[in-house]
C-alpha cells in the first residue's frame, strides 16, 4: 500500500443556502496523478480552495500527509504545491525574483535554494525569460512560471488547477510530460474539464458534477462502468435494400439504423447490440453470407467524452 | 521572522520599481515646504511647530495613496490566494506589508530633513522639540497607514480603498477637533471627552509642541494594533461562513 498523501472524507460546502460541494470523499497516493474533472462550476476550484486551506470546509475532514488540515495547517501547507486556477504572478517582478520570493516563503535558504530555482527555471524551460518581468511574459510562459512556483519546494502534493490553459500543443506535450515525471514520485491533483488532458495523464479520475462525486477509478473503469451496450458502425459495398433484417438475425443486435446511403453503391450502418458482448465475426460472417463487402466496421469504444457528457449533462425535466 | 523580513523586503522594493514612490516624495516635498516656509520668515521663529501642525493634513493624502494598494493589488493579480495558502500566518504577512509601508513613509520624512537643517543654519532651533515631532510625526503616520491597509484589504479597487481611507481618517481627524467638540451641549460632557480622546488631533497637538506625552503614545499604539487587528480578521473573514 502507498503512503497516502491525500486524504478527502465526507467533504461539505455551502456558500449560504448553495452546497457547492457535497459528500465528496476521495484518496490520493504517492506516485499517482488523479484527475479531478467536472463541468464548469462543479466544485473543483472549491475543492481545491479547500484543501489548500484557502477556504474552511463546512463539514468533512482534508488530510495532507497524514495531517488535519485544519489542526495543522501551517505545517500541512508546507507539503502543498499549489497552481490556483487564474496564475498568481507579481507583474512588477523578475521571473527569477518571483520564484526566489516564494522560494523564501516556502522555507528554502542558501545553495538549495539557488539549486532549486535553477532546476525549475531549466524543468518549465523558463532559463530565457529569467531577467524578464512577469507582466511581459506570453500565456504560455506566465503559465510555466506559475508552475514553476508550485513545484519550486518539491511538495509532496501538487496541486494543479487547470494548468494547461493558455499553452500551445508543443507546451501541453511537454507540461503533460512533466506532471507524468512528477507524478512517479509524488502526488499529483489535476483538476480540469478538458477530458482528453485528464485521460492522457491521470492514473486515476473522479468526475464531479453539481458538487457530488459522479464516477471515480481509473480512466478505463469509468468509462467502462457507463458503458452498458457496444455498438459497431459499418460501411458495406451493397445495393441490398434488406440489410436491416438481415443482420437482425443475429440475437444480440437491437438496432440497425441506416446512416447514410449513397446511390446504392454505399451503405453506413450504425448495429447496436443489447448486450456487452463482442459480435464484430458475427456481423463479418452475415456480411459475407449475403456478399456484402466491408469496406469499414468500427468498434465503437465509449470514450471519456462521452462519459463525461452523459454523467454531468443535467437532466431536463 | 524570517518570512515577514521577505515579505516586508518585497513589499519595500515594489514600492521603488515604479516611478510613483518618486514622484511621491518629490510632491510631498514640494508641497510641506512650499506651505511650511510661505509663513516661516513671517513668524520669524526657529522652530517646526507649524511644520507638524500641517502633517495631519498632508497624510490624510499621503498615507492612503502609499497604502491603497496593499491589498487591492494581491486581489487584482490574483497573487492573495497564493499568499494565504502558503505556509505563513496571516498576521506575518500583515507585519511585513505594514513595516514596508512604514518603512517608506520613513524615507520620505528622511528626505524631509533639509527642513530642520536649514532652520538649524539660519537660526537656533531646539533640537529636542524636532527630534519629538517627527518621533509623533511617525507614530501619526504608522496609524493611518494601519487605517489605510485595513481599507485596502476590503476592496479590490485601488481607487476605492484610496477614498474609503481618506473619509476614515478625517473622520477620526474632525471627530476629536475642538470645532466640533464645541458644537457638543454641555449636557453631553461625557460624549465630548470620548470624541476628543478617540480623535486624531487632540493626541498630536502636544507632540508638536515637542511634548511626548505616554497617553499619546498609548493612544497610537492602540489605534495601530486596532486596525492591525481588524486587517488580519479582514483576511480571515473569508473563512466566515
Amino acid at each position: 500500500m502507498k503512503e497516502c498523501m491525500l486524504e478527502v472524507s465526507n467533504l461539505y460546502k455551502n456558500y449560504g443556502n448553495v452546497a457547492a460541494v457535497k459528500d465528496l470523499s476521495f484518496s490520493v497516493s504517492k506516485g499517482e496523478v488523479f484527475g479531478f474533472l467536472g463541468p464548469n462550476g462543479a466544485g473543483k476550484t472549491t475543492t481545491m480552495k479547500i484543501i489548500t486551506g484557502f477556504l474552511p470546509m463546512s463539514q468533512g475532514r482534508v488530510k495532507v500527509a497524514g495531517m488535519d488540515i485544519m489542526e495543522q495547517d501551517l505545517k500541512s501547507r508546507k507539503k502543498i504545491g499549489y497552481l490556483p486556477e487564474t496564475t498568481p504572478l507579481y507583474t512588477d517582478m523578475f521571473v527569477e525574483e518571483y520564484l526566489t520570493f516564494i522560494a523564501k516563503l516556502r522555507g528554502l535558504r542558501g545553495e538549495n535554494l539557488k539549486k532549486r530555482i535553477k532546476k525549475m527555471l531549466e524543468v518549465c524551460g523558463l532559463e530565457e525569460m529569467r531577467k524578464r518581468p512577469v507582466g511581459y511574459l506570453s500565456k504560455g510562459y506566465r503559465q510555466r512560471t506559475g508552475l514553476a512556483q508550485a513545484m519550486i519546494h518539491e511538495p509532496e502534493l501538487l496541486i494543479l488547477d487547470e494548468p494547461m490553459s493558455g499553452l500551445d500543443p508543443n507546451q501541453i506535450v511537454e507540461i503533460r510530460q512533466l506532471i507524468k515525471e512528477i507524478g512517479k514520485e509524488k502526488a499529483v491533483v489535476y483538476c480540469s474539464h478538458i477530458l482528453s488532458e485528464v485521460a492522457a495523464t491521470c492514473n486515476r479520475v473522479l468526475i464531479i458534477n453539481d458538487g457530488e462525486t459522479a464516477a471515480v477509478g481509473s480512466p478505463d473503469e469509468v468509462a467502462a462502468k457507463t458503458q452498458e451496450r457496444i455498438s459497431y458502425e459499418v460501411t458495406l459495398k451493397t445495393t441490398d435494400k434488406n440489410i436491416e433484417e438481415k443482420f437482425k438475425q443475429i440475437q444480440q443486435i437491437q438496432e440497425v439504423t441506416i446512416l447514410a446511403q449513397s446511390d446504392g453503391e454505399k451503405t453506413e450502418l450504425k448495429i447496436e447490440t443489447n448486450s456487452s458482448q463482442e459480435i464484430g465475426e458475427d456481423i463479418f460472417d452475415v456480411a459475407v453470407k449475403n456478399n456484402w463487402k466491408i469496406t469499414m466496421l468500427t468498434h465503437k469504444k465509449v470514450t471519456l467524452e462521452d462519459v463525461f457528457s452523459k454523467l454531468t449533462k443535467k437532466d431536463v425535466k | 521572522m524570517n518570512e515577514t523580513i521577505t515579505i516586508f523586503l518585497k513589499e519595500l522594493k515594489s514600492y521603488f520599481v515604479s516611478p510613483i514612490a518618486y514622484i511621491f516624495i518629490i510632491v510631498y516635498l514640494i508641497l510641506t515646504n512650499f506651505l511650511f516656509f510661505q509663513t516661516f520668515f513671517l513668524n520669524n521663529q526657529s522652530e517646526m511647530r507649524s511644520y507638524f501642525e500641517l502633517l495631519p493634513y498632508i497624510f490624510l493624502i499621503f498615507a492612503p495613496a502609499i497604502t491603497m494598494r496593499t491589498w487591492a493589488e494581491e486581489k487584482r493579480n490574483k497573487t492573495f490566494e497564493l499568499l494565504l495558502t502558503l505556509p505563513l500566518k496571516d498576521a506575518q504577512i500583515v507585519a511585513g506589508k505594514f513595516f514596508a509601508a512604514l518603512v517608506f513613509l520613513k524615507i520620505t520624512l528622511l528626505c524631509s530633513l533639509t527642513v530642520p537643517i536649514t532652520i538649524a543654519i539660519i537660526g537656533n532651533p531646539d533640537v529636542g522639540v524636532i527630534i519629538g515631532g517627527y518621533f509623533g510625526a511617525i507614530l501619526l503616520g504608522a496609524a493611518y497607514i494601519s487605517i489605510g491597509m485595513f481599507i485596502s484589504s476590503l476592496t479590490e479597487n485601488q481607487i476605492v480603498a484610496l477614498i474609503g481611507s481618506v473619509v476614515i481618517i478625517l473622520l477620526l481627524l474632525v471627530m476629536g477637533h475642538p470645532l466640533v467638540i464645541s458644537f457638543i451641549p454641555s449636557q453631553l460632557a461625557g460624549l465630548s471627552g470620548i470624541l476628543s480622546y478617540i480623535g486624531l488631533t487632540g493626541h498630536f497637538e502636544s507632540i508638536c509642541r515637542g511634548v511626548i506625552d505616554s497617553r499619546d503614545v498609548v493612544y497610537y499604539c492602540s489605534l495601530i494594533a486596532f486596525f492591525l487587528f481588524l486587517n488580519v480578521q479582514s483576511l480571515e473573514s473569508r473563512k466566515w461562513e
